[in-house]
């Protein structure tokens, strides 16, 4: 069993080895059977692991292994270790599962590549590391892993290196990462200089022991944490990166988007949630900042015209939603979203990927239309995905992960009408983006033809998530429907379970219209953009539409604020100020040397009067004296 | 005497080079590989013996040298000197390797410098007598002049002499405060002796004390260096020719950091506790500063050696910490660091000698041409940011960590410092190896020599990271006796009582001892 949890991570990151040392050595095929061979190996091992977890559950909620000690000095000890439980064993699914998908997607996606064997390492690097982050034992290997995935999203979001522009989001991603990374880091700083220990399990234990809550240090601490994951997750402040980062290939945004990634900073909340419950300030903040991102996000999709950024800022608002469900402390609803998130953005981007590559590199919604006809196949599977995103009811896995967020952000005990409000409205915002893109690409009449179909290596990935996107709802369906509790009581092994009001309303009304504001809002969408899209073509060149399209202008302010400011700095003082007490010195010396060079000039009459004068100024001073 | 012996075979190996030199090419390096080799494997044997020893000198040699000023040639190893001399042979046999074909000019005399430097750093981690050590500590300085001097790029002159100056005038303050020391002790005991274990209990007068503190603090700062007095350093580093930066960079800024952690703290706990808050300021003035300087320059090498200003700053800010975790930091960051920027001034070496420029406008786009240098030069671009798995990484966080202990302010400013060396650590991957090629650059990647330097690097830097017990183990011992003596000394004093204000502070460094070894 442990061995087993060893291998999970173990296998993705031999792949990239041999990716990387052999990679260029070796053919297309080989190379593609080792890539998308380690991970589907890994996924394997999960169900092995897995199903030995599900059987002795009753007896053990989780196991670790120890491989070897990492740090050791002082009271200061880290092991490479790893656990897994339920919350990991879920995380461990989608990655290795979605992740194999997306793999053998990238075999036929990326054959015509010329950096194919070093795609396919980064990428298994990236699936090895997000098994670290999830597995990690302690919170120092947890953050390796975290680092780990920021590296990979910066060399797989600039794959394609000769363009400047694809460098420039890489950059931005890592770096604006990177800020929220510091702050956790210092968040883990004080964690170990109050417990002593790096352990996520005995940090959890010794927290709720001394920690009172909302003492300033839990909440110190949880805001630092909380700042890694906006900055992974992409939410308000730190979310500029992600809009920007499908400039790398479209395998490379689903697994950015769903399985890995953007989603490390959901596990973090979860995975420390005794500490977030200790700092109420900060679950609020956590609330509310999903709230916004979720509407931000929903609005700024709406503006936009290339396929892969609606589906960005989607992924934005979606996770914004989670948050907003860890806000509210429904812990095992956020986390259902997360994985049917996967599943349908995931399909999302790689139907879109394949829309993009027959269409030969065109991102532009407005270009394309009338795909129906043309790719009924992923037509047909986009269409699941985009329902499962607006959450269409009953039928979609995306409704029965969505909805109890909805609920029980008004239902917790830390739940309000404000943040119901904030997530219906973005609901509606979802359906009418999501089939705005639907309408618009798919229907009306054919601008480009595709110049070739996709092969079974891509469209088979496709018919598996869609799948998933419809079906996968229905392990967890709520009381009022089935009531059907698969999921949640899995992962409540390890979450706590949500704790409502006593006054809350009926579930089945809140359901009721939330259903009815998806429908209306696929209705609207079919008359503005398909039935009369001189309606939204009135709009379209606006000055909010483009507001929206810029993301509220959050680049703007940024580059106001940040960059502009520290690259003026550095380019005032490029040859550095203090290298001037060098030439100051240098100066002052020359200065001396002419100046005792006047004395010495050969006129004997000069050096005569100078000794007279000497000879004078002492006499007098001895005769003074 | 086999301590004696390490440094004997070095200076034979030089005379050796010298002499060979002049007939064959070939020889000098033959020798110089065999001189640093001999040495690795001797240092091997005792790193195993080191194990087993604890808290005391792992080898002491002591016999008089110049009996009339009790001046001894006194040479002693511990777990910490132990480390920095596996550094210093194993990165001199690599600078001996690259300089294979980058050196042909004078290719004995070369060699004769660069063990004449590599001895007078070994003497330095090895000297107990202070007279000595002065010695040791000026050999390394003139045979590193001639590197820059004659086989260094355009403005080698200018730079040569900017780093004579700094060395030398800091080092003469050193000699001072070492005669100062020594009269000191001598008028207070009536022994008069320059030897390190005697002077390490010298009781003297607050002012005195940090009066000839600063003479040391003068010599080990400029060598570290620390910003405002790194001026030497991108001068230096970027005109040397490439052995002689990474010896540069990777060895000697490192015996300042020696200094610090030898000589400072032991020798004038009181008075060095006094200026750790100045120093931290400054080691983060460093980062930060450094960091900025790095991200503004277009030549490549120059921003590597602003890039060594910036990583310097976490080893005077963990020294100035006063506690164990601190201090496995600083080791760990001056091997990390020694192997890390080392290793990106050999790639800048390799790539100057391809396309004879080192501006970055010039480049660009070098991925396709040379994919394994760019991997080489991602993976130490990677280190230089810290990341995790690296073993940059441990460095700071050990570093950091042991800071935040003694204090969060500077801790986390210092953390600002990992977002700075992100942004320029990527600008080096990014206006080097990928975007559009400027000029269409034909060059070859790395050949086999030149591949096993890099493989052997990577390695090294990935062990440290994933596994860096040895370093922590060997040179654990040595710290805690330097920590020990550092606070014995200042509870002997706050027991005289002749200083009751600092009491306070004292035992709360006392307190984080005892936290530390529980």
């Amino acid at each position: 069993m442990t061995f087993f949890i060893a291998l999970i991570p173990a296998i993705p990151l031999l792949g990239f080895l041999i990716l990387a040392l052999a990679g260029p050595g070796l053919s297309r095929r080989i190379a593609g059977y080792i890539g998308t061979g380690s991970v589907g190996i890994s996924a394997l091992l999960t169900l092995i692991a897995g199903a030995g977890f599900l059987n002795s559950l009753s007896q053990t909620r989780s196991y670790s292994v120890v491989l070897w000690e990492w740090v050791n000095s002082g009271n200061l000890k880290a092991d490479i270790a790893f656990s897994l439980d339920s919350l990991s064993l879920v995380f461990c699914f989608v990655i290795t599962f979605v992740g194999f998908l997306i793999h053998a997607y990238s075999v036929e996606f990326m054959s015509e590549d010329e950096g194919f064997s070093r795609f396919f390492a980064y990428m298994n690097l990236f699936v090895g590391s997000m098994l670290i982050l999830v597995l990690a034992d302690n919170i120092l290997l947890l953050y390796l892993g975290w680092e780990g995935v920021g590296l990979c999203s910066y060399l797989l979001i600039g794959f394609w290196y000769k363009e400047p522009e694809n460098g420039y989001a890489a950059r931005k991603a890592f770096i604006i990462t990177r800020i929220g990374d510091t702050a956790m880091i210092i968040g883990i700083f004080m964690l170990f200089v109050n417990f002593n220990t790096f352990r996520i399990s005995d940090l959890m234990l010794q927290a709720n022991e001394k920690w009172s809550a909302g003492s300033p240090v839990a909440v110190l601490t949880a805001a630092l944490l909380l700042c890694g994951a906006l900055g992974k997750s992409a939410q308000l402040p730190l979310q500029t990166w992600l809009p920007d980062a499908m400039a790398g290939p479209s395998p490379v945004s689903a697994l950015i988007h769903a399985a890995t990634m953007v989603t490390a900073g959901v596990y973090l909340i979860a995975r420390n949630h005794v500490l977030f419950s200790l700092a109420p300030i900060v679950m609020s903040a956590i609330a509310v900042i999903g709230a916004l991102t979720l509407l931000l996000a929903g609005f700024s999709a709406l503006g936009q015209h290339d396929l892969k950024r609606i589906l960005a800022y989607s992924t934005i608002s979606q996770i914004g939603y989670m948050f907003l469900a860890l806000g509210v402390g429904a812990w095992s609803a956020a986390i259902f979203h997360f994985m049917i998130h996967a599943f349908f953005k995931a399909l999302l981007f790689l139907a879109g990927g394949a829309v993009i590559l027959v269409l030969k590199e065109e991102h532009d919604i407005f270009k394309m239309g009338g795909l129906k006809k043309e790719l009924p196949l992923i037509f047909l599977t986009f269409l699941a995905g985009s329902a499962s995103l607006s959450a269409l009811p009953l039928i979609t896995a995306g409704f029965y992960s969505k909805d109890p967020i909805l609920w029980f952000s008004f239902s917790s005990s830390t739940g309000s009408t404000w943040l119901w409000i904030a997530g219906i409205t973005g609901a509606f915002l979802t359906t009418l983006y999501s089939f705005r893109l639907v309408f618009i690409a798919f229907y009306g009449e054919t601008k480009i033809k595709p110049s070739f179909q996709p092969g079974k290596m891509m469209t088979v990935p496709l018919v598996i998530l869609a799948v998933l996107s419809i079906a996968g709802g229905f392990i967890e369906l709520p009381e009022s429907l089935g009531n059907i509790h698969l999921f949640s009581s899995l992962v409540e092994n390890t979450l706590p379970a949500v704790a409502v009001k006593e006054t809350g309303g009926s579930e089945i009304l809140f359901q009721l219209l939330s259903s009815v504001i998806v429908l209306s809002g696929i209705y609207i969408a079919y008359i503005i953009y398909l039935k009369k899209p001189a309606i939204s073509e009135s709009f379209k060149h606006s000055r909010i539409s483009l507001f929206f399209e810029k993301g509220f202008g959050f680049d703007r302010l940024y580059d106001i604020l940040f960059v502009k400011p520290a690259v003026w700095l550095s380019e005032i003082d490029k040859d550095d100020i203090f290298d001037w007490l060098n030439i100051g010195v240098s100066r002052l010396t020359l200065l001396g040397n002419r100046l005792l060079g006047i004395t010495q000039n050969g006129k004997l009459r000069w050096y005569l009067m100078s000794i007279t004068i000497g000879i004078a100024v002492i006499l007098t001073y001895l005769v003074l004296k | 005497m086999i301590l004696a012996y390490l440094i004997f075979i070095l200076l034979a190996g030089a005379l050796l080079a010298l002499i060979t030199g002049k007939r064959n090419d070939l020889w000098p390096r033959i020798i110089s590989v065999t001189a640093l080799g001999i040495d690795l494997i001797l240092l091997i044997i005792f790193s195993f013996q080191a194990t087993s020893s604890d808290n005391k000198w792992i080898i002491d040699l002591n016999c008089l040298w110049i009996a009339e000023f009790v001046i001894s040639l006194h040479l002693a190893l511990d777990g910490l000197s132990l480390v920095m001399l596996l550094l210093t042979f194993s990165l001199g046999i690599v600078s001996v390797v690259i300089s294979w074909r980058e050196i042909n000019s004078k290719v004995g005399f070369f060699h004769f410098n660069l063990l004449l430097i590599l001895a007078g750093i070994t003497g330095v981690f090895l000297s107990l007598d202070l007279f000595l050590f002065y010695f040791f500590w000026e050999m390394m300085l003139v045979p590193m002049y001639f590197l820059i001097g004659i086989w260094g790029h355009e403005n080698k002159t200018a730079a040569s002499n900017k780093f004579f100056l700094y060395t030398q005038a800091s080092g003469l303050l050193m000699l001072i405060a070492i005669l100062a020391l020594y009269f000191v002790h001598g008028n207070s005991t009536g022994t008069f002796t320059f030897d390190y274990n005697e002077l390490i209990g010298t009781k003297m007068p607050a002012a005195k004390e940090l009066l000839i503190m600063s003479g040391f603090l003068a010599a080990f700062l400029v060598k570290l260096p620390v910003v405002p007095l790194h001026n030497w350093l991108p001068d230096a580093h970027t005109e040397a020719p490439t052995a002689g930066s990474l010896i540069l960079a990777a060895l000697l800024l490192k015996t300042g950091a020696y200094g610090l952690l030898r000589f400072i703290v032991p020798i004038f706990p009181s008075a060095s506790l006094t200026f750790a808050p100045f120093g931290m300021a400054l080691g983060v003035l460093g980062i930060l500063y450094g960091a900025k300087l790095a991200f503004a320059q277009t030549d490549l090498k120059r921003l590597v050696a602003y890039t060594s200003v910036s990583h310097m700053g976490f080893v005077i800010l963990g020294v100035f910490a006063f506690n164990e975790i601190a201090y496995q930091g600083v080791v760990m960051q001056m091997i990390a660091h020694g192997i890390s920027t080392g290793a990106l001034f050999i790639l800048v070496g390799q790539l100057y000698e391809r396309i004879h420029t080192r501006d970055m406008n010039q480049m660009g786009g070098l991925w396709s041409k040379v994919p394994v240098m760019g991997a080489i030069g991602l993976i130490f671009s990677m280190a230089s940011l810290g990341l995790p798995g690296l073993g940059n990484f441990i460095a700071e966080l050990l570093t950091l960590l042991g800071v935040f202990k003694a204090s969060i302010l500077m801790s986390s400013l210092a953390c600002l410092g990992l977002i700075a060396a992100t942004i320029y650590s990527l600008r080096i991957v990014q206006k080097v190896f990928l975007g559009k090629s400027t000029r269409n650059w034909e060059i070859a990647d790395l050949n086999l020599r030149e591949k096993i330097v890099s493989a052997f690097l990577v390695l090294a830097i990935v062990v440290l990271g994933l596994y860096p017990r040895p370093v922590l183990n060997i040179a654990g011992p040595a710290l805690l006796k330097t920590l020990d003596s550092f606070s014995q000394k200042l509870s002997d004093e706050q027991n005289r009582g002749n200083d009751q204000t600092k009491g306070n502070i004292i035992s709360f460094y006392k307190a984080s001892q005892l936290h530390n070894k529980n």
